[in-house]
């Protein structure tokens, strides 16, 4: 049988959809509500800002924001093949993973340059 | 061989209300890639100086970033939930020979969803 690169795509797809779903719900409430109107206190710029730094926090990070990339580019990817984009499916394919992989580099890249 | 396909309309996802649903749900994967795009602007400000930062809180406090923040709050909550209620379905647990019931796995899914959340709102605010 043919080695399929199915499973490790699934795995990917899997964390992503975990991982947002467990910490975008509050970060959103956190970025959307709470920072800007100082509903917790003020004073979080240099928590923020030295906690950036960390290298463990940077990691974290990385995987926070690159594998739900990956959740996207999965989910984005059989949904326009479903709603009639089956004639170009293979472009779409390259497209959103290729996207995700841009992602989780820029991500590389954001991290890096603290 | 090629095989018959049976034809589909393109707006199959239209006809009934599951569907639909189910498209939505689908489509949550938009605005998650989406937040994540805002985390790493968020990230880059934060990591920038205090003035960066103070800027984009401004901008945050904006009719625009409240009502996309709302927009976006809804649709990444209906995928936590859908994916919470889908987990026990996918992830079979057994203690020995008894199957660990899908309803306990969810209690704990939920429950773990309340700790992340305290403990990411602990490190921002608390201590």
């Amino acid at each position: 049988m043919a080695q399929s690169k199915e499973p490790v795509i699934w795995m990917l797809f899997s964390a992503g959809g975990m991982i947002s779903a467990m910490v975008f719900p509050v970060l959103l409430l956190i970025t959307g509500f709470l920072l800007p109107f100082e509903l917790a206190g003020d004073g979080t710029f240099e928590r923020i800002h030295v906690a950036l730094k960390h290298p463990l926090i940077k990691l974290i990070l990385f995987f926070v924001i690159s594998l739900p990339f990956f959740h996207w580019a999965h989910r984005f990817r059989f949904t326009l093949v479903d709603i009639g984009l089956k004639h170009v499916s293979l472009m779409i394919t390259v497209c959103c993973y290729g996207g995700a992989i841009l992602g989780s580099i820029l991500t590389i890249i954001v991290l890096w340059n603290i | 061989m090629k095989t018959y396909q049976i034809p589909v309309s393109n707006t199959w996802w239209l006809k009934k209300k599951s569907y639909f649903f189910f498209v939505i749900r689908e489509m949550t994967s938009l605005f998650v890639a989406g937040y994540c795009l805002f985390l790493l602007v968020f990230i880059s400000k934060a990591a920038e100086s205090q003035q960066a930062y103070t800027e984009l809180l401004v901008s945050l406090k904006s009719p625009v970033s409240i009502l996309l923040h709302l927009i976006f709050l809804a649709f990444i909550l209906y995928h936590a939930i859908t994916w919470f209620n889908l987990t026990p379905k996918i992830m079979v647990l057994h203690i020995g020979e008894e199957k660990i019931p899908d309803g306990l796995i969810a209690v704990s899914i939920y429950i773990g969803w309340l700790a992340v959340s305290l403990i990411i709102l602990w490190i921002i605010f608390g201590g």
